[in-house]
């Protein structure tokens, strides 16, 4: 009897496609978003992150009608991330039924926003996506930095401050990016996990680096993790949705079986 | 036909319990409308809510919905009010410093951890807002928990909850951090703290009672 730890996977979508590849044998469209989002909600999936990564306007229009699409089929909780710049943005990803959206750059460039959104949607579906990297050398104490632009353009902005600012400003979640795991299947950068989710009141999503069941197990008990997202484990296959929940389960995490 | 009215005060998604509700059955027709005679003539109603609760009241009064949810409520017309929808039926809620609610249902609505930190029974410090699948105890037989197993999970998203003052009204309890009121019930009328429209299997199978419901419990 206890809130459970949630299992999220994350689809990057352009123009209505995802893109990085999904390789379940038996699907019929690899590529179909509505289609992955259907299969791991019935796997057990406890919500979807969809990560709009479509740079052109008229891409975008496809983005929308594929939330829909998602929306009208899937009963879990949808998050839509990806080019959130305006409150127009948001109204018409919350209208097309996403549940909370994540913004990314335009809260460095534009704190208020943050402040604007949450104030006029509230802060359930405010989601800050914060992506951070270590600047700390060996042997100094540890310390992140934001960055931008899959993790190219530094900041100068420390992570953990800005965490704090963030959820300050409104946000009600932090989805953690750490920019020097992600993609590298190594785990996630727990130190980083744990400092940002004892300085929020908020739950914090752990992201970028899950190789294998057990990097979903640290992320909870050593990351302080209250959601980890992962993407490619899931996508080719490598680990089920309803394994990695046993396999947390059996570790003594409280999950929706 | 099976016409739901879900009301629509400007405040959010409405898209998700629509299509919800859309999916359970080819005989259910959903409108979603703040329009009295449109709601007052379907055969049930939605009472729908996200965001701010002075936000919420501030549109729930200028838009005359108060009158219409307590004129439904007075015709025994079966009525399911979700989330913020649960919390504006209550007297009062301290979200916003104090902001008077409906009162249909007697009780109030507070913070979790009030101005400071929500901790377990072990001491270990919880997050607010409470968001994720939480286990809901069963209080009653109600017709709308029916093909639901007790202590089935269901989504939650919110800082803010439900204490009721009529304890008999209480229909569905949950944990976090203490325990509070996850459904109340009173005559044709069934509030859920939780998102049905999110809780996969259960939600709906929630959602297909209330389609089912005919206000009796």
């Amino acid at each position: 009897m206890a809130l459970a730890k949630r299992i999220i996977p994350c689809l990057d979508c352009d123009k209505g496609r995802v893109v990085k590849g999904v390789k379940f044998l038996d699907i019929r469209d690899a590529g179909d978003p509505v289609e992955i989002a259907r299969r791991y909600s019935d796997a057990g999936a406890d919500e979807i992150t969809f990560l709009d990564i479509t740079a052109s306007h008229e891409g975008r229009e496809t983005t929308v009608k594929t939330v829909e699409a998602i929306a009208s089929q899937v009963f879990i909780p949808l998050t839509v991330g990806g080019g959130i710049r305006t409150l127009e943005d948001i109204r018409t990803m919350l209208n097309a039924g996403a549940d909370k959206v994540s913004i990314n750059t335009a809260a460095v460039t534009n704190p208020e926003f943050v402040r604007q959104a949450a104030e006029k949607f509230g802060s359930q579906c405010i989601v800050v996506a914060v992506d951070a990297k270590k600047v700390s050398t060996e042997g100094e104490a540890d310390r992140w930095e934001i960055f931008t632009h899959g993790g190219r353009k530094p900041t100068g902005l420390d992570a953990i401050e800005w965490a704090k600012k963030m959820v300050s400003y409104g946000a009600g979640e932090i989805l953690l990016t750490s920019m020097d795991r992600d993609g590298t299947k190594i785990g996630f950068d727990l130190a980083l996990n744990r400092a940002i989710s004892n300085a929020v009141d908020v739950p914090v999503i752990a992201s970028g680096g899950v190789g294998n069941l057990q990097h979903l197990v640290d992320g909870v008990l050593h990351g302080g993790a209250d959601a980890v997202l992962a993407a490619s484990i899931f996508h080719f296959g490598e680990y089920s949705i309803p394994e990695a929940k046993q396999y947390m389960a059996d570790r003594g995490i409280t999950m929706r079986l | 036909m099976n016409n739901v009215a879900v009301i629509d005060y400007g405040m959010g998604n409405l898209h998700s319990v629509s299509k919800a509700l859309e999916s359970l059955g080819n005989d259910v027709r959903v409108t979603i409308t703040s329009d009295a005679d449109v709601i007052l003539s379907a055969d049930r109603i939605v009472f729908p809510g996200v965001g701010a609760i002075r936000d919420c009241m501030a549109e729930i009064r200028r838009l005359g919905v108060d009158a219409i949810v307590s004129e439904a409520v007075a015709a025994g017309k079966p009525v399911l009010a979700i989330c913020v929808g649960m919390q504006a039926l209550m007297d009062f809620s301290e979200e916003n410093g104090h902001v008077e609610c409906l009162g249909i249902l007697p009780g109030e609505v507070k913070r979790f951890g009030g101005s400071g930190v929500l901790f377990d029974a072990e001491g270990e410090r919880l997050k607010v807002p409470h968001m994720g699948w939480n286990n809901v105890r069963q209080m009653t037989g109600h017709p709308l928990w029916q093909g639901i197993d007790d202590n089935s999970r269901f989504y939650f998203v919110h800082s803010y909850f439900v204490e009721p003052a009529d304890h008999s009204q209480l229909a569905g309890e949950t944990e976090y951090g203490h325990r509070f009121a996850a459904a109340l019930s009173k005559n044709s009328l069934f509030a859920v703290q939780f998102h049905p429209e999110k809780s996969q299997h259960c939600g709906l199978q929630l959602l297909r009672n209330f389609l089912a419901w005919d206000g009796q419990c």
